[in-house]
């Protein structure tokens, strides 16, 4: 099959990139790209370990054809920190233990910060909601509420 | 005692990386002409291969190499019995048994490579249900066994017909629980490395016990252990579940690496890895208990059969720790007890979180309430009657005289942080509407570490560098629980230095001391005191050197706040830096090895009596549920978990600890299940494997106790299973007060709720 040319903005860069008609956007990010934060658990969006910003919005990279975005601006997870000073809720989630074993961590991160660019002061409910598509299987969510919340206020 | 390092809620030392993305997973490593492996699995649970045709598969482009079992030197390997198959040579004995494995240029010339081999199958009649499997006369799932029995334990205590006759209630009941998938949100995934360094293969990879994975892979290959080199890398969750698994993985990519002479990288989809990796084992449980009117228990008889699947893999184990702990916390004259494990040709199980604890505590604790029930008490009270206290005699006949025996306490504030007892009595009452209340209890009592399972040492390397930075290597694993950052602040405590100077160092199995594996709720306790006598060593070093120096009595020297002080004085004599300058100049070397044995403990098999385990932990949670009658539904409502630990090292990871622990109680409890028939699973993604998600979670109170105990550094002992040990009784309990009625069956889902069995469900043939 035919690759097709494709560009679009990572992290603020701009990229062009042959693509295969049936390349996810997370082997895109982590095979061509080598962008290996985001990462995958499921393959079916389900467990939310792919998430990245797509045009201001929380997605699952495996379930977007790369060759569909076009033009499109992604945000991942190695694009939150700016300049070696690290997003705040990056500082939250060390600050406030949300992070275990970290395979979840960079979804988990993608989300809330889609949440916050949209509503900087989400209540505890509208952060459980933002978060329901990210599993965590060790962290029983406590600690990432707290920290979302710390720079929610 | 005051403490610097230790006891305090310190962040984690490889958080950075991890919020960052950098933080590098085995999928994340990328080599220089990098193979990938794929694996044929089989079509069937049961059935004999009659033939295996390769060409196809070799001809396709881009395949480098095919292997089957006929290439392997030894096909078989295990930790206990040397029984699970790499690959099936002349049967497979469950679904998910690899057939075959492919190494190609990309993913796609491998899955398309699989698509090319052909297998001839005879499919053979299964055996699915442990009890059948137990009858005389069954078939056989190994062909060359007498019969299917993996395992059996015996305790013996008293006399319980005597117990029986003199007890005045008597009841008899059967629990079962489910099998459970581990969840960890990091499928499988490693590389093997040919030739590198000079061993033969080095493997890096998503690995909880690279020990165990070392000695499977090298004796797989049928080559020295030094020729073998397991690096760990961050792992995206274990839960007991990145062993066995990760073995097979391992010798499978070891092989096809070697064979092409190029890296070769294997990583699991959800669905493969919930098709092949081991679960928790569903157990089938009789209990019958005996007591006064009073309420003083007489006798307990416990039968226990566990699932094995198809291979012995951790079983024997996992049934001795239930063996020990059926009774649940209580004062019994009179115990028989017998847990079996049995093949069948189901999905194997193994070690998770709990490990053989989670099943009982939900049959006993069930009991409890429902023997309270009988004897119109409370089943606080009931409880409160029974309990150890110190110097309890245990069902094994072991005293516990060692350690500060914490239920009462762990009970008492629960029972208080939950308002429990005024919340039992509101509930009790009659509830109008459909939506009901409820609120339960569960107790327990662990040993911690690994008991008379297996010696039980850890080792430590704590090397200063010439610069004054530390390096700590020790066999022992993060498998995201914290345990770099908790072993960092013990060096750091010990030392009196800042967190900052130290590095824990990946398990790299060439270097790091064998320590046994990263179990049992072990590591704290076990690791943490190895770490505490290294930097201890090198602090009576360092103390040597600078009392020389300065001409002060080493025991008048006290290291804090990166200095070294003069103890009567309180004077700062010489900052840590200098002290290693000094130190260099002098040629003294300032790197040790720690090492931790635990206590002796003894074990009669044939009596189950002896001292299995050299300590205990104590737990209590308590749920409040709310339970919709008209509909199933349960929704807990919060969740109340006082655990002794002895001493928190990190308080903060402690938190996670419960939280974690929690919520995954709370899907065994009302959530989880892995739905097998006829040895095919059906929910192989978590589109229908369903795990809590952050709209499931309950409000939870951790409550931390802290009794600090002899063997455990600065006190600690262990958290890391308690926590999910408690939750699925403690629900349960509370959806029978709300509902009046009792669900035996473990997950309490919504049919169960609703009508009182579970509608009949299974996989289907692919
Ligand atoms: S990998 Fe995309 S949602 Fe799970
Ligand atoms: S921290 Fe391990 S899955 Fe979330």
């Amino acid at each position: 099959m035919s690759k097709v040319t494709v560009t679009f903005i990572v992290n603020g860069k701009e990229v062009t990139l042959k693509v295969g008609p049936k390349e996810r956007l997370i082997d895109t990010l982590r095979e061509q790209l080598k962008l290996t934060g985001t990462k995958e658990g499921c393959g079916i969006g389900e467990c939310g370990a792919c998430t990245v910003i797509l045009d201001g919005k929380a997605v699952s990279s495996c379930l977007i054809l790369t060759g569909q975005i076009g033009g499109s601006e992604v945000l991942t997870i190695e694009g939150l920190e700016v300049d070696g000073k690290l997003d705040s809720l990056q500082k939250a989630f060390i600050d406030c233990h949300a992070i275990q074993c970290g395979f979840c961590t960079p979804g988990m991160l993608m989300s809330a910060k889609a949440l916050l660019i949209h509503n900087p002061h989400p209540n505890r409910e509208e952060i459980k909601t933002a978060l329901e598509g990210n599993l965590c299987r060790c962290t029983g969510y406590e600690q990432i509420i707290e920290a979302i919340e710390s720079v929610a206020k | 005692m005051v403490y610097s390092k230790v006891n305090k809620p310190i962040i984690r030392v490889d958080a950075y990386e991890k919020v960052i993305g950098k933080a590098k997973f085995a999928a994340d490593l990328y080599f220089p002409n990098m193979l990938y492996g794929k694996v044929l699995r089989s079509k069937y649970p049961y059935a004999r291969i009659v033939k295996i045709d390769i060409e196809k598969a070799l001809t396709c482009p881009g395949v480098e190499a095919v292997i089957t079992a006929d290439d392997i030197p030894n096909n078989e390997f295990g930790v206990i019995v040397q029984n699970q198959q790499v690959l099936a040579r002349q049967q497979v004995l469950y679904i998910g048994d690899g057939i075959a494995v492919v190494a190609a240029e990309t993913k796609e010339a491998a899955a398309k490579a699989l698509g090319l081999i052909k297998v001839e199958y005879e499919e053979l009649p299964g055996i699915f249900d442990p009890e059948e499997a137990a009858k005389k006369g069954a078939p056989l799932v190994h062909s060359e066994l007498e019969n299917n029995q993996v395992v059996h334990h015996r305790l013996r205590k008293g006399d319980t017909e005597r117990g029986f006759a003199q007890a005045e209630v008597i009841l008899e009941r059967e629990y079962t629980t489910q099998f459970v998938e581990h969840a960890y949100i990091e499928p499988e995934s490693l590389v093997a490395v040919p030739y590198e360094h000079n061993t033969l293969v080095t493997i890096y990879g998503s690995i909880q016990n690279p020990f165990s994975c070392r000695n499977a892979v090298a004796s797989v290959l049928k080559v020295p252990l030094n020729k073998v080199r397991i690096i760990q890398n961050h792992m995206g969750g274990s839960f007991g579940g990145k062993d066995e698994v990760m073995s097979s993985m391992a010798a499978r990519a070891a092989l096809l690496a070697l064979k092409t002479n190029r890296p070769v990288k294997m990583v699991n989809t959800r669905d493969e890895s919930i098709l092949e990796s081991y679960k928790r084992h569903p157990y089938k449980m009789k209990y019958k208990v005996g007591a006064t009117k009073e309420g003083k228990l007489a006798a307990m008889e416990i039968k226990c059969l566990a699932d094995s699947g198809a291979y012995a893999c951790q079983t024997p184990f996992v049934t001795w720790r239930s063996v020990v702990q059926a009774t649940g916390p209580y004062e019994l004259p009179n115990v028989k007890t017998d847990t079996y494990g049995y093949y069948t040709n189901n999905v194997y199980t193994g070690a998770m979180r709990g490990y053989g604890s989670p099943q009982i505590i939900f049959a006993q604790e069930s009991l409890m309430d429902e023997l309270a029930e009988e004897l119109k008490m409370t089943p606080m009270e009931l409880r409160l009657k029974n309990i150890y206290h110190n110097n309890s005699i245990t069902a094994s006949g072991q005293k516990l005289d060692n350690h500060q025996v914490s239920l009462e306490e762990v009970i008492n504030k629960a029972v208080e942080a939950s308002n429990y007892k005024d919340k039992y009595r509101e509930y009790s009452k009659p509830q109008s509407g459909d939506k009901k209340r409820g609120i339960g209890m569960a107790i327990s009592f662990r040993g911690c570490s690994l008991g008379a399972e297996a010696t039980d040492a850890a080792g430590a390397i704590v090397a200063i560098q010439r610069d004054g930075s530390i390096l700590i290597s020790c066999g022992l694993a993060e498998n995201g629980e914290g345990l770099k950052t908790v072993f960092t602040q013990i060096a750091a405590e010990e030392l009196g230095v800042d967190i900052r100077r130290i590095n824990y160092m990946e398990v790299d199995t060439s270097v790091s001391p064998e320590s046994g594996a990263t179990v049992a709720s072990r590591s704290t306790i076990l690791g943490g005191n190895a770490v505490k006598n290294a930097a201890h060593q090198l602090k009576e070093t360092l103390a040597e050197i600078v009392a020389a120096e300065f001409k002060i009595k080493t025991n008048n020297l006290d290291f804090k706040n990166e200095n070294i002080y003069e103890k009567n004085k309180n004077q700062k004599i010489i900052s840590f830096d200098e002290a290693i300058t000094l130190a260099n100049q002098q040629g003294i070397f300032l790197s040790v090895y720690g090492w931790y044995k635990a206590p002796d403990i003894s074990w009669d098999e044939e009596n189950g009596q002896g001292r299995p385990y050299f300590t205990y932990v104590y737990g209590c949670q308590i749920a409040e549920v709310e339970v919709d009658t008209a509909t199933g539904q349960i929704e807990v409502l919060k969740m109340t978990a006082a655990h002794d630990v002895g001493r928190a090292i990190n308080p903060a990871c402690l938190k996670g600890q419960i939280y974690g622990g929690v919520m995954m109680g709370l899907g065994y409890g009302i959530m989880e299940e892995v739905e097998t028939a006829n040895g095919y699973i059906k929910n192989t993604n978590f589109d229908e494997y369903l795990i809590p998600t952050v709209k499931d979670m309950p409000e939870i109170i951790p409550v931390i106790v802290e009794n600090p105990d002899p063997h455990g550094p600065y006190g600690a002992k262990s958290i890391g299973e308690p926590t999910l040990e408690l939750g699925a009784p403690a629900i349960a309990n509370a959806v029978a007060q709300a509902t009046g009625k009792r669900i035996r069956h473990l997950p309490l889902n919504l049919e169960r709720v609703l009508l009182g069995h579970s509608l009949s469900k299974g996989g289907t043939k692919k």
